[in-house]
């Protein structure tokens, strides 16, 4: 480690060029639940330097342990998922076009004239549609069935492109206003916030990072993570969708938003898959006000992160998540906040420092 | 030598929407001006570009139109944060959920069309396709700004950069009709060095997607003998495999029904068939969907041909078409043209 590094490791995070410049080439990559190396190249490239232990399990999940110093440290882990969804190519047709499988939960309707990137090197493809002056009035009341879609690369793609291989939205990064525009939000927020906290890891915890993998698909990285982490408390930094859109008749008011831009960290209460520990919706809550940091509560309700399997691995394990809201997750463009991501980390931060054995003490209250 | 791919990119980054056209145009006047001799704007914001004959005269002349607007979105309301949009020319809404795009407000404002979720819309919605009116554009900007910098009425441009495909295809928005423009270019600059007898008026067209603006007033303007439109037709692809459509990148489109004269067709192919420029018969039996549908009935009538450059997924931001039909386009246009002889108007006929 360099002196210059030293000191940088001795601030609190914050989100400058430096960490917008990673996370856009987070975005950029291609890591499709089970194949997820892109990401983990990169998130191993950044932690090498600050990381006490680095491994790399049986599934693929990043594991890095920043030791802290003195007597009685809460081992905290704290999982971001590193894949994203996507597609994978299932069959090559006669006319040289490629049958897809969607990965992950992806609308239907959010496919037909996209542009998509196929294989490891990034090849350029098109899902196109039938022209508009080929369908009838009656016909454009139905989806476009996803069976009649194909990726198109082409005619002369030949045996670049075979069976098995990913794709994504093509999707580039950009910054505009006080907004992202890019793939993949979910979870490369969460997986450049792990980065930042190992980076300046608080000395009162052992922070436990775990870049998980296969999120989209069934929670599966996480659950073997946990297991070989055996943590003290989790905390499942994800990003969640922010519907905060106007209903279309303008008179009702939206009530199911979800979270909000612009209000800061969501804090999840219960979602379908985990009902936080009690204990720690206060510290986060406590921290963020002390800090005066804005922050909202997750409407509970659906949806779920990695703490869903975290909160049962071994004996139970105090869990809770932490998300980025930001709109149109699982579309080839999501949309969020500059301000929302920083005071996210910010959040984690303050409430990392405030975690003492105490917290963890007694029995679980609510 | 143009280069054709740079030439295609630079094109599709200019907007020039229906009635709007001026960014196309004026990278279509520094390209044109060395191989024309004289540039000018119609009333209706075509442009023209006359290329003198070698011929004595007075000289027949041949106008070739080729419209360079495009289709794209317009906004007519803004809340909050979100702007609402219809459609210049024909969109399917079923294509816009997640598509960048750009409004043109006071600055350009890059954006996400938006499929709201299901509870924020008419229960009649269910999980069907979501129809345009009840789209937003999100541009991330907070309310404020936002009305500060957009207003109903600003245009709303695909924002899909080009991608290149293998076997020199190229993807990407308003390939419909910048391959005919570029196809129309590429003519203008074969014919550089060959003796023609005949005037040469190529017209990029205004507003063939919304009102055929351009291709019923140029032709008012020039008077020309003969017209050659060229446009995109459809190529064979997923969901297009009838009649209707031509494989993709092997040749060119000669249009065959009632908007095109039928002795121009004869000629076309002949023409095709001698330099073995690959070609296929584009049956058009009502209507050709083209600028040839107002050339043809402007003032006295007037003969056209339609040349048609094979198309995947027309209207879409992901248009893809193969740059060896646009030269064999070009190619097969500058050939005919630089072939007419002063006299070729009586073969024009109708056999009688």
């Amino acid at each position: 480690m360099t002196e210059n590094q030293n000191i940088q490791a001795s601030k609190v995070p914050t989100i400058g060029d430096r960490q917008i410049e990673l996370l856009e080439k987070l975005c950029n990559a291609t890591a499709v639940s089970g194949d997820e190396y892109e990401v983990r190249q990169i998130v191993l490239e950044e932690i090498k330097p600050f990381a006490d232990e680095i491994k790399v399990d049986a599934l693929g999940n990043v594991l890095a342990t920043k030791f802290g110093r003195g007597e009685n440290r809460v081992r905290v882990m704290l999982a971001a998922h590193m894949d994203e969804i996507g597609f994978m190519i299932v069959k090559k047709h006669d006319d040289n076009l490629f049958q897809f499988e969607r990965i992950g939960g992806i609308d239907e309707r959010q496919l037909p004239g996209k542009a998509v990137l196929v294989g490891r090197e990034h090849l350029s493809g098109v899902i196109g549609a039938k022209p508009i002056h080929m369908t009838t009035a009656d016909e454009r009341k139905n989806k476009i069935p996803v069976d009649a879609l194909r990726i198109d690369l082409g005619p002369e793609i030949g045996e670049k492109v075979k069976p098995g291989d990913r794709a994504t939205f093509a999707t580039r990064f950009k910054r505009f206003g006080p907004s992202i525009q890019a793939k993949a939000l979910d979870n490369r927020f969460g997986v450049a916030i792990l980065i930042e906290l190992l980076k300046h890891a608080p000395e009162n915890i052992d922070l436990l990072a775990a870049f998980t993998v296969q999120e989209e698909v069934g929670l599966r990285g996480a659950r073997v993570a946990a297991y070989r982490l055996d943590p003290d408390m989790a905390i499942a930094v994800d990003s969640t969708p922010a519907y905060d859109l106007p209903h279309w008749d303008d008179e009702d008011q939206n009530v199911q938003y979800n979270t909000r831009l612009d209000a800061g960290p969501a804090i999840y209460v219960m979602d379908r898959a985990t009902i936080a520990d009690r204990r720690l919706v206060t510290l986060l809550s406590d921290a963020a006000q002390e800090e005066e940091i804005p922050y909202q509560f997750r409407q509970p309700g659906g949806g779920g992160t990695d703490a869903g399997v975290i909160h049962k691995t071994r004996a139970g394990i105090p869990s809770i998540s932490v998300s980025v809201p930001s709109r149109y997750a699982h579309s080839a463009i999501g949309l969020a906040r500059v301000d929302d991501w920083a005071n996210t980390l910010r959040l984690l931060y303050a409430a990392l420092v405030r975690v003492t054995p105490d917290l963890l003490a007694g029995e679980r209250r609510g | 030598m143009i280069d054709l791919l740079e030439f295609l990119k630079k094109m599709l980054t200019a907007p020039g929407l229906s009635g709007y056209e001026s960014p196309i145009r004026e990278i279509l006047q520094e390209v044109w001006a060395p191989l024309t001799d004289e540039l000018s704007v119609s009333k209706i914001g075509s442009l023209h570009g006359f290329k003198r004959g070698q011929g004595n005269a007075p000289r027949r002349k041949v106008m070739i139109s080729a419209h360079m607007d495009a289709i794209g979105m317009m906004v007519t309301h803004i809340q909050d944060s979100f702007i609402r949009i219809t459609q210049i020319g024909g969109i399917d809404h079923r294509i816009l959920p997640g598509q960048p795009v750009i409004v043109h407000g006071r600055e350009e404002l890059p954006g996400v069309v938006v499929q709201p979720p299901g509870h924020l819309l008419p229960e009649s919605v269910g999980d069907g396709p979501v129809e345009m009116k009840y789209l937003l554009v999100d541009v991330g900007l907070r309310p404020d700004e936002l009305a500060k910098k957009v207003r109903v009425g600003d245009i709303v441009s695909y924002a899909q950069t080009p991608l290149e495909l293998t076997g020199e295809a190229l993807a990407g928005h308003t390939l419909d009709n910048r391959v005919s423009v570029a196809a129309t270019t590429l003519c203008l600059e074969a014919l550089q060095n060959r003796f023609h007898d005949w005037d040469v008026w190529a017209v990029a067209s205004a507003q063939e997607e919304e009102t055929l603006g351009g291709a019923f007033t140029s032709p008012f303007d020039i008077q020309p003998d003969i017209a050659i439109v060229i446009d995109v037709c459809f190529a064979k692809g997923p969901g297009a495999s009838d009649w209707s459509s031509l494989p993709f990148g092997e040749g060119v489109g000669l249009g065959y029904g009632p908007n095109i004269h039928p002795a121009l067709y004869d000629a076309f192919e002949k023409k095709a068939k001698e330099l073995e420029i690959p070609y296929h018969r584009d049956l058009m039996p009502k209507m050709s969907g083209t600028d040839a549908m107002a050339v043809q009935i402007v003032a006295e009538g007037i003969p056209c041909a339609v040349i048609g450059i094979p198309l995947r997924y027309m209207h879409t931001p992901v248009e893809t078409v193969s740059l060896k039909d646009i030269r064999r386009a070009g190619r097969v246009m500058a050939e005919f043209i630089a072939d007419l002889k002063p006299d070729a108007l009586d073969q024009i006929n109708w056999g009688e």
